[in-house]
């Protein structure tokens, strides 16, 4: 996609020295502008890849109010009944599955974002046997792909006896997010000056006073974007819970299996709502930090 | 010494043996120091000296690999950093950028649960007159009020050994000549221990009581600042506090009262109590401002040291004073800073003149230039161009 983009940016890049040229005309002359190739290429363009980008989310919406009957493929009439009775259908195995995906994608997230901080933080500040030989295992899970991840679990799982339900889901979880949060924490605790840390164990704080005062406030920005991406890693995953599942259904799981036999339209109420949720959770976020920025900005 | 409780007066600071190695290299060699209760102590050398790492082992932030640290009579070696009644002003400051500058200040106090921490803390930044900002975060101000909150924080603490690095590098001239000066009043009035290390000699040499000059890992003299500069005992102290112009010879003659050196053939004498060593091949010294410049050859005198002729290389004007590099053929070149008592400079470039000084100010080293390899030959007509251009480049960052 993004290469995509760059080719579109050459573009408008191209049409606008091409402009340039046509202001050294002759002077006097009405300044004309001639509308050139990249004029109304890149706008067109761009509105396509937008309409290429929404249609999904746009059908998952708008077919989460079809009156549908058994596939919710045609449109057959609008109607609430959908959001209304969104548990109600096939004895609620919808939400059980959306339940059980918001069950295991927090307690991976909590458990990813804990383990992970802590490793990122002792991969950053202190030098110990086998550090690289980690920092290089830990993008391991990142490199391999899911289904010889998952394959490769399962088989652990089976030779050990394991049974399959949610705690084997939460473990695969934990262990490909795990690297996730490494990688985004490591970033942010390699950007913290250990001034801070020293200027606070110099002030009386003890270790976990220094901990708990500076160095976790001062990571909590990147700690909240690791959880946010484990939590959509995780809640998103089909392949590898499919392979440590067993019989527990998840949201992933639940739409790869009903796909076969048509999706009911509850499970676009649920996709919709996820998706509802996100933007007002990233709306809320900005109008707060623009309210912070404004905050700053009067106390000048 | 609790650290739940104030310190009533300044500790004496005793390091004892300190060796500090990192993997890979030796930070310092073999450290013997004792810094008495109440005073203003520098510790001055160039870069990658040792005196950053001598620093932190005092702030507990490093252990040293053998030695002993006494902090008012108390051995803190194998205390951590927290528990030492000590506080630094880091270099970079360390502010808490997601504290306001209140809540920055009064950390130390409330980790120490001491009452009335926010009380104490608004005196504290009253006392470097940035009351008014109490509630900003760091980031919203300037280089220099930050660095006033640094020293807020940690002397609202009351710390019986302060340690200061390089605090006042970051500011201008005129911000740094006002800090100088609230530094020495606050030590005054809270009569703190100031532990101070720096790598300019101005700031040591205005500020401290005593400046110790550090090189390679160990001191090399320590003094108060008159006597540091008038009777530096090591080229590395006569090149790095201030200028020198230094001569290396054999020793001919010894009397009670005067040396004789012979400096590719030209006789100096320096005072027998101003030299380190009496016999053998020595280097002898004197500071540009001692030396006289001469248009014509001046009457012999039994006071004073007469070289020349020589040729003006280099004249630089500097309103009060002129800087004259003369070369004296066997003998060198040397710098001679006059005042300008009459109208512009008394010589012109390549003409012909004497030098002398009283021998009385000339001093003899316990080294000579490049011996050992410890000590960089920095006698040589380039590296006092390059000091000179030092020197001229951090006046006009200064100005």
């Amino acid at each position: 996609m993004s290469g995509e983009v760059q080719a579109a940016a050459v573009l408008g890049g191209f049409s606008e020295s091409e402009q340039q040229e046509d202001a050294r005309g002759p002077v006097g002359a009405p300044r004309r502008r001639r509308l050139g190739l990249g004029d109304w290429l890149l706008p067109a363009y761009t509105i396509m890849a937008f309409v290429f980008l929404m249609i999904p989310i746009a059908y998952t919406f708008v077919f989460s109010f079809n009156d549908s009957i058994k596939s919710n493929i045609s449109w057959r009439g609008f109607t609430f009944d959908n959001w209304l009775n969104v548990c109600n259908v096939e004895g609620g195995a919808v939400c059980e599955a959306f339940a059980n995906s918001v069950i295991i994608g927090l307690v991976a997230t909590v458990i990813a974002t804990a383990l992970g901080t802590a490793i990122a933080i002792a991969l950053v500040r202190y030098r110990f046997r086998a550090r690289s030989v980690i920092s290089l295992l830990l993008f391991l899970p990142m490199a391999t792909p899911e289904v010889v991840l998952g394959a490769g679990l399962a088989a652990q799982f089976l030779a050990l006896g394991v049974p399959k339900d949610m705690t084997t889901i939460i473990l695969a979880h934990t262990m490909f997010c795990i690297s996730f949060v490494v990688v985004t924490v490591k970033a942010r605790v390699s950007s913290l000056d250990p001034a801070l840390e020293e200027a606070g164990r110099d002030l009386y704080g003890s270790p976990s006073q220094v901990f708990w005062r500076i160095t976790f406030p001062l990571l909590t920005p990147g700690i909240i974007a690791a959880a946010l991406l484990s939590f959509a890693l995780s809640f998103d995953d089909f392949i590898i819970t499919n392979f440590n599942s067993g019989s527990t259904s998840t949201f992933p799981k639940y739409i790869y299996i009903s796909a076969s036999r048509g999706i009911p339209a509850e499970a676009n109420v649920v996709a919709s709502a996820v998706f509802l949720f996100a933007i007002v959770l990233v709306v809320a976020s900005q109008i707060s930090r623009a309210a912070r920025a404004k905050r700053l900005a009067k106390l000048d | 010494m609790s650290v739940r409780e104030f310190a009533e007066r300044g500790a004496d600071l005793q390091l004892v043996g300190i060796q500090k190695r990192f993997p890979g290299f030796t930070a310092i060699e073999e450290l013997d120091l004792t810094i008495p209760a109440g005073s203003f102590f520098a510790l001055l050398g160039p870069s990658g000296c040792g005196k950053t790492t001598t620093l932190r082992l005092v702030a507990g932030l490093e252990e040293p690999t053998r030695g002993r640290i006494l902090i008012g009579g108390t051995d803190v070696t194998d205390t951590k950093s927290h528990e030492r009644p000590v506080n630094t002003v880091f270099q970079s400051y360390a502010l808490f950028p997601h504290m306001t500058v209140i809540e920055n200040v009064a950390f130390g106090l409330k980790r120490r649960r001491i009452g009335d921490a926010l009380g104490k803390a608004h005196e504290a930044l009253r006392l470097v007159e940035l009351d008014h900002l109490a509630q900003r975060r760091p980031q919203q101000l300037s280089g220099g009020q930050q660095q006033r909150v640094a020293l807020a924080r940690a002397i609202v603490n009351r710390p019986a050994l302060l340690l200061l690095d390089e605090p006042l590098g970051a500011l201008d001239l005129k911000l740094r000549r006002q800090m100088q000066l609230e530094l020495k009043t606050i030590q005054e009035e809270v009569g703190l221990t100031f532990l101070h290390v720096t790598h300019d000699q101005e700031e040591a040499m205005t500020m401290a009581d005593t400046v110790a000059v550090m090189n390679k890992g160990a001191i090399e003299q320590m003094g108060a600042p008159a006597e540091l500069y008038e009777l530096p005992r090591t080229v590395f102290v006569a090149n790095f506090l201030g200028q020198s112009n230094l001569f290396t010879g054999e020793v001919v003659d010894t009397t009670s009262t005067a040396l004789t050196v012979d400096a590719g053939g030209t006789r100096i004498v320096v005072p027998t109590a101003r030299a380190q060593r009496h016999r053998g091949t020595v280097a002898v010294g004197v500071r540009p401002e001692k030396v006289t410049l001469h248009t014509h050859e001046p009457a012999g005198s039994a006071d004073r040291n007469v070289v020349g002729p020589g040729r003006v290389l280099d004249v630089s004007f500097s309103g009060v004073s002129t800087q004259y590099l003369v070369d004296l053929g066997a003998l060198g070149t040397v710098l001679v800073f006059a005042q300008n008592v009459g109208f512009g400079p008394v010589a012109a470039l390549g003409s012909e003149v004497w030098v002398s000084w009283e021998i009385m100010h000339g001093f003899g080293l316990d080294d000579v230039p490049g011996e050992a390899g410890r000590f960089p030959a920095d006698d040589s007509t380039t590296s006092i161009a390059a000091q000179r251009r030092d020197s001229l480049v951090s006046e006009l960052e200064e100005g």
